[in-house]
């Protein structure tokens, strides 16, 4: 019965293929075109316009079929002409998208806007049921036979395990009609392990001795973890993945946290340098972790909340001055009597910051990396060497310190980077 | 005595005796002879473990103690274990200049009817949290203690929040609707309404009130300076034309004649002791040193006094005739003189020195009378004088006090009736408060600007909340063709509007202030000018000069001066250092900031002569512990009885009595604020001189007052002073000489390697931070003072605390008195002491010197030893020494052993006996969210038991330091700054780096007059002193 079912799916298979094989060299032109646009639309257009979606200018599927491929020509190569013209559908979409004027692309050929519209006028076709047919039986079918395996074994055993019951049973049976004993000889009495613990002087004091060193060593490794926060991952009110910011979309970290080139503080980024990106990016349609829930809905559904924070109307493309300021849980908390300064560090040392905050293209939810100790401090200040080159600031003072103690590079630790009143004030 | 004949001699020079305090003078004071015993003031309990019936009659057992110790453990160690969850929040949209971490500067104008002056206003995240001077404005860039301290008062939390009417909270439209209709009606009846402001030195605020005199004809301007200069003012408009001071410049100045004008104080407006400053340093060639001679003739002792060459003591009465017999020697018409031989020594001294000096000479005098200012001009024209400006009037001063008293009057009686009054508080400031404040209640109309309740605007139907000036717009003429602008540094924290918006609106315009003055200052003052440029700047001169009249002096008489004379009490009002005219009186800085003579906190009193104090029955009394108790006294002006606690004051010319202005107010003030007693009550027709009648009256006044504290464990030679002809004649070793310590019979220097106890450490690489400090220059004006509360989050602990000698300014102004009036003198009164007896009583003698001391003031801070005594005994290592000079303070490790406080000799180490943030027992600006605002967020804010000190501003140190990495360039000298350094508008203060061979600090190390504090102590401090030098010798005329 099966391999009759096998044999129909074969042969509903091959007749789609032998019918997308067919049907191949009549769009293969229209596709071309299709690409091409797609590669244009992606580096001119996709900054204000969503296929089929209003953004800062309107959607742009089926657009060929609401304007005159001329008047398109025209619009798109020079709006603001037009729109001076006075050209009654120039004048009207121009007011409607509130007097935002849209760029010129003077160098697009008539070709090229053709290619743009054959992209946007393009349906993907819904993707073909049929073929998943034959995979899906395939797959019904050994999830059966698994089972039915499964549940032969099991009976198998238990049949098995009767037969062992039924057999013991006769042999004691014979035993006892041969008049065999098969009681078990009676054991000698012993002390009892824990009585012979306590008699054993030796042992207890050994035992105690391990017992406070173990539990010593355990009260030193709480006591010194309190008030350090490695690993420290809070919950915060939007969801904001490092991972897909700096990870997948390679965003550089002082992007956002600008401060940090010349400033004390990092600053946690201010909403409109967010809205510098997500004015445009509406949806999330990245890839996608189903394990940990985080859909691409999950992750629209963050980009809504920062456009309620920062009080933007998506519909009307604009700012309503509604903010709700977002409320971040601060991860790395450095006590108030220390002093730290990113850009020293970030500009003047060029550390990479991924050397204190650990790998954050990879965390999905940040985290604290590092102990944030000061022991870590004062470790990465004796290892690391001051970065003189190019910094006149350094020029003499680096000339008779490296003399006075005879090496080619200073540590942070002989510039003086130990001393307490330079991270305490 | 076994010293040789030369080894005395040398000691003489620079051990002469010093004092703090009368009682030091008298040998036989014990509690003074404790004091310098004994270094702990308060004796210890060392009896109560001994002590057993106390402690078994205890309610705590040893178990039960035990138990506590133990739980709190356990409890503070799970409270650890747990962190607070710490949220952040940033902007939605970040302004562009705001950087979180970084600081921006706003140049800006502080003008408040007192203190005028352009200053830079530094903030950080939007929050002003430091005023610094202006260094660039040409007049008046230079901020006193009161400038300093004003950020504060931006934060207080008793500032109005909003419109009232008639005690009740009203919205703003409300108000214009309400004033509106009442203005309309009194002008419809032709009613007459004042309105009064300070003097506002403010063209476009001018042109505001002008058009809405245009508008309402019933209106007079009338102009009221709380402290009046009323007859300088009147003088100058006689032969000028103008109302407006006459400037001057001290910076070349020769000889300085000043009768009772507190030229490094607040006289005329304030703003010359950079000038005066300048003069004081000497200069040339070795041998032929020059600096200028100044004599103040004066009642009580004000800071020029102290700082002056020659004192003299006199009266008002007498201060008139010596104007009037100066005046006669000079120009020739000499007609004899009642002076004290005394005195007319002085006078004669001063006029040949005058004459000598000619254009480099000037004579300036505070003495309130018309004929007494005239002649004052006259002198100085026909003197020629090269520091008398008068060709460009300062305009700062424009009150009218004839037209004031009138308006008074008017009120009174009932003429006027309605009132505006902006920013002034005329029922607590003048002689008849309560019957004026009674008046302005039956007004049918009044309104007050102010921006805290007071009693004027207590008495009036609405009150129109203004802004703080750091919140506000505005514009100053400070002298005629000099500008400066104001903007607002912060938006107002409350439901604020300027008066000029207001008076805008009322009169119908529609524009607002800012508008206004832009428009204003673009078709008026700026010509081709930009006007950003102007406000990025602060100030703008267009060289145009006032049109004056030309003098004409021939018609003065002095004959109403020469026949002055003196009541047999009179009361000499004035105004002190901190407090001012009181407009900041719930400034918890300057209510803590020490008097720089008197060296009391959180009090005003009767400074009254030793041999008035002891006629009269009235005492001052030190406690064991170091404070000050004084006797109550009753003072008499006309029918107005004041009781004031007496302070008695070396210098105080007999006859006189001093009372400050500025204290005695109770509204608007929290609690702690509310102390001393009103002078205006006795400030009639607004004369500062009254005839008194004191009378012994019942209590004892407890004051705060540090002068005793922290002894120097008797020594008496951390001031070193000569004088010009000793510093031109004779070599360094006799005048600044360097202590000596014997080694294996060979004598060295104490600074010598060979006798150090320490290794050396090289500080040869990188920076070394240096402080100097010139006692020549430095006037004891405390500017530095509050400059270093604002910059390092100093706590103010209050009136009691103060009084336990618990305060905890980093930097102190020691003030020392020396009793002989001259060099010479000392040092034979102290030659022919022989013996122990000879000795007591010699010193006994040398209280009449209280008469008239010299003083000398003397900045101290932490000391930054190279080899610290403090460092070694710290037994957590908690102060530790950095390569770059600073001795370093790790608040976190501090346990507070107090065994570095001990061992410094210097005793600049304070100590947080309680929390002085967040702490419900204290109420002061740590204490609240408002007043937190003005923390710097650079400095940690210390915790209960811990010590703290002076940090040699680390945290700008380090700043510039990293800002140069930052930009990759090297560090020119005068970058590197401490608050102190860049708060010393007279240049006494020099802060760098010493291994930069160019550096001004380094030069000042080479100087013959540099010395360091103790140094037979032999710490090697970061911080210098140059050794005072005074000009009083009578032979190099």
């Amino acid at each position: 019965m099966t391999i009759n079912r096998n044999w129909k799916s074969y042969l509903y298979f091959s007749l789609i293929i032998i019918g997308i094989l067919t049907s191949l060299p009549a769009s293969a032109q229209s596709d071309d075109a299709v690409q091409a646009g797609k590669k244009l639309f992606n580096a001119n257009c996709a900054a204000c316009h969503k296929l089929n979606k209003r953004a800062v200018g309107p959607a742009l599927r089926g657009i060929s079929s609401k304007y005159d491929r001329e008047w398109l020509y025209s619009w798109i190569k020079n709006s603001t002409a037009m729109v001076k013209s006075g050209d009654a559908q120039a004048v009207a979409i121009y007011e409607e998208y509130n007097g935002s004027v849209m760029t010129s692309f003077l160098q697009f050929s008539n070709d090229d806007i053709d290619n743009i519209i054959a992209y946007t006028d393009y349906v993907p076709p819904a993707p073909a049921m049929t073929t998943a047919v034959p995979v899906v039986s395939g797959q019904a079918s050994g999830g059966i036979s698994n089972s039915i395996i499964l549940v032969a074994l099991a009976m198998v055993f238990v049949v098995l395990v009767i037969m062992l019951l039924l057999v013991q049973r006769t042999l004691i049976r014979i035993a006892a009609a041969s008049g065999v004993d098969i009681t078990p000889p009676q054991k000698p009495k012993r002390t009892p392990l824990w009585q012979a613990f306590i008699q054993n002087q030796f042992l207890i004091i050994v035992s105690v001795i391990l017992l406070l060193l173990s539990s010593a060593y355990f009260a030193y490794g709480f006591l010194m973890q309190v008030g350090v926060d490695q690993g420290y991952m809070p919950v915060q009110p939007i969801h904001y993945s490092h991972k897909i910011h700096a990870g997948a979309n390679q965003i550089e970290c002082k992007y956002c946290h600008s401060s940090a080139r010349v400033s004390k503080h990092s600053g946690i980024p201010s909403l409109n340098v967010c809205m510098n990106c997500h004015r445009n990016i509406a949806e999330y349609n990245g890839e996608e972790d189903l394990e940990n829930g985080y859909t691409k809905e999950f992750y629209t559904k963050e980009i809504k909340k920062l456009y309620t924070a920062v009080g933007w109307d998506e519909t009307n493309q604009q700012y309503t001055g509604e903010t709700q300021p977002v409320k971040w849980v601060r991860i790395h908390n450095l006590p108030d009597f220390v002093y730290f300064n990113h850009a020293q560090h970030v500009e003047v040392g060029e550390i990479a910051c991924q050397k204190c905050h650990g790998p954050v293209e990879e965390m999905e939810i940040m985290y604290q990396y590092s102990p944030l100790t000061m022991g870590w401090c004062i470790n990465c200040h004796r290892e690391t060497n001051v970065k003189v080159e190019n910094n006149e600031y350094y020029t003499k003072i680096h000339e008779a310190l490296s003399k006075k103690y005879g090496v080619e590079k200073l540590t942070v630790a002989q510039m003086g980077g130990l001393e307490c009143g330079k991270c305490h004030y | 005595m076994s010293l040789l004949k030369g080894d005395q001699e040398r000691l003489m020079a620079s051990n002469k005796t010093y004092w703090k305090n009368i009682d030091q003078l008298n040998p036989d004071d014990e509690v003074v002879q404790k004091m310098e015993q004994n270094e702990f003031v308060t004796k210890l309990p060392e009896d109560f473990l001994t002590d057993e019936k106390t402690l078994e009659d205890s309610s705590t057992s040893r178990r039960d103690f035990l138990k506590y110790v133990g739980f709190s453990t356990a409890a503070a160690t799970l409270a650890a274990c747990e962190g607070p969850v710490i949220k952040s929040v940033p902007y939605v949209v970040q302004p562009e200049q705001i950087r979180p971490g970084i600081a921006n500067y706003y140049a800006t104008t502080i003008g408040d009817g007192f203190d005028f002056s352009s200053i830079l206003i530094k903030t950080r995240e939007g929050r002003p949290i430091k005023v610094e001077s202006n260094p660039d404005a040409p007049t008046l860039g230079c901020a006193n203690a009161r400038v300093h301290a004003s950020v504060l008062s931006l934060y207080d939390t008793l500032r109005l929040q909003g419109p009232e009417a008639e005690g009740k909270d009203i919205s703003w439209d409300n108000l214009y609707l309400q004033t509106g209709a009442m203005l309309k009606a009194l002008s419809a009846t032709n009613k007459k309404v004042v309105l009064m402001t300070p003097t506002l030195a403010s063209p476009s605020s001018q042109k505001v009130i002008n058009n809405f005199i245009k508008v309402f004809s019933n209106v007079e301007h009338v102009v009221y300076d709380v402290i009046s200069s009323d007859a300088a003012l009147n003088a100058y408009e006689n032969y000028y034309g103008i109302r407006g001071l006459a400037d001057y410049d001290f910076s070349e100045v020769k000889v300085l004649v000043s009768i009772d004008a507190d030229i490094v104080g607040d006289w005329q407006g304030g703003g010359f002791e950079g000038g005066y400053a300048k003069s004081r340093i000497p200069k040339g060639d070795d041998g032929k040193a020059e600096m200028s001679w100044h004599i103040q003739f004066e009642s009580n002792m004000s800071l020029s006094g102290a700082n002056a060459d020659h004192r003299v003591p006199c009266t008002p009465a007498d201060q008139k005739n010596v104007l009037a017999y100066i005046y006669d020697s000079l120009t020739g018409s000499s007609s004899g003189s009642s002076l004290p031989n005394s005195i007319k020594e002085s006078a004669d001294k001063a006029i040949i020195r005058l004459k000598a000096a000619g254009v480099n000479g000037v004579l300036v005098s505070g003495i309130e009378d018309e004929t007494a200012q005239g002649i004052v001009l006259a002198i100085n024209s026909w003197l020629k004088s090269q520091a008398f400006q008068p060709e460009s009037p300062k305009l700062i001063r424009q009150g009218n006090a004839t037209s004031v008293q009138k308006v008074f009057k008017e009120i009174e009686n009932g003429t006027v009736k309605g009132l505006i009054t902006v920013g002034v508080n005329p029922v607590f400031t003048s002689a008849n408060g309560s019957k004026l404040g009674k008046a302005i209640k039956n007004l049918e109309f009044s309104l007050a600007f102010a921006s805290k309740k007071d009693e004027t605007s207590e008495a009036s139907k609405f009150i129109a909340s203004t802004p703080h000036y750091l919140e506000s717009w505005g514009d100053y003429e400070m002298k005629s063709g000099h500008f400066a602008l104001s903007q607002p540094t912060i938006r107002p924290l409350f439901d604020t509007q300027q008066f000029q918006d207001v008076l805008l609106r009322l009169t119908g315009e529609n524009t607002n202030y800012y508008d206004f003055i832009k428009e204003y200052w673009n078709s008026s003052i700026l010509g081709s000018s930009s006007w950003s440029a102007a406000l990025h700047d602060g100030y703008f001169s267009n060289g145009k000069s006032a049109k004056l009249t030309k003098p004409n002096f021939s018609a003065i008489d002095p004959r109403g001066l020469r026949k002055a004379s003196a009541p047999k009490m009179s009361l000499v009002l004035y105004t002190k250092t901190g407090m001012g005219d009181g407009q900041q009186a719930n400034n918890p800085w300057l209510q803590e900031f020490p008097d720089p003579i008197t060296r009391v906190s959180w009090d005003n009193y009767l400074t009254l002569s030793m041999t008035d104090a002891n006629a009269l029955g009235l005492k001052n009394t030190n406690t064991s512990n170091g404070a000050l108790n004084g006797s109550y006294a009753s003072v008499t002006v006309g029918d107005t009885t004041i009781k004031v606690p007496v302070l008695i004051q070396p210098g105080q010319a007999n006859g006189t009595a001093g009372l400050s202005f500025g204290y005695g107010k109770r509204l608007g003030l929290k609690p702690e604020m509310q102390t001393g007693v009103n002078a205006y009550t006795v400030y009639e027709n607004f004369q500062k001189v009254q005839s008194v009648q004191i009378k012994d009256a019942e209590g004892e006044h407890e004051f705060a007052c540090v002068q005793l504290h922290n002894t120097l464990m008797g020594r008496g030679d951390i001031i070193k002073e000569t004088t010009l002809e000793v510093f031109n004649t004779k070599d360094k070793k006799y005048w600044n000489a360097m202590p000596q310590v014997s080694k294996n019979h060979m004598e060295f220097d104490v600074t010598s390697p060979e006798v150090d106890m320490w290794q050396e450490f090289d500080r040869s690489i990188g920076h070394h931070f240096n402080l100097s400090i010139d006692l020549n220059s430095c006037t004891g004006c405390g500017a530095c003072v509050i400059a270093c509360h604002a910059e390092n989050n100093v706590p103010v602990v209050g009136k009691a605390e103060v009084r336990k000698s618990r305060d905890m300014h980093w930097l102190r102004i020691d003030r020392y008195y020396s009793s002989a009036a001259s060099f010479e003198g000392d040092n034979e009164t102290k030659d022919a002491i022989s013996g122990i007896g000879d000795s007591l009583s010699t010193f006994g003698e040398m209280e009449q010197a209280s008469a008239n001391p010299q003083v000398a003031f003397q900045p101290v801070m932490c000391q930054h030893c190279n080899h610290a005594p403090c460092e070694t005994v710290c037994p957590v290592a908690a102060t530790s020494h950095g390569r770059q000079g600073q001795n370093h303070m790790a608040y976190n490790r501090c346990v507070g052993t107090r065994y570095c406080a001990n061992n410094c000799p210097y005793k600049v180490r304070r100590f947080n006996w309680f929390l002085y943030n967040k702490n419900d027992e204290f109420d002061y600006h740590m204490n609240n969210d408002l007043g937190r605002m003005v923390l710097n967020p650079d400095v940690v804010v210390r915790s209960r038991g811990v010590m703290e000190k002076c940090s040699f501003c680390i945290q700008m140190t380090q700043k510039t330091i990293l800002d140069a990495k930052l930009k990759g360039e090297e560090i020119k000298d005068g970058t590197f700054q401490t608050a102190c350094s860049n708060a010393c508008s007279t240049g006494a203060m020099t802060f760098g780096d010493i291994n930069d061979k160019e550096s001004e600090v380094s030069k000042l190390l080479e100087d013959k007059r540099m010395y360091h504090l103790l140094e037979a102590v032999g710490t090697k401090p970061n911080v210098m002193y140059h050794t005072k030098v005074r000009n009083t010798d009578d032979k190099t005329i």
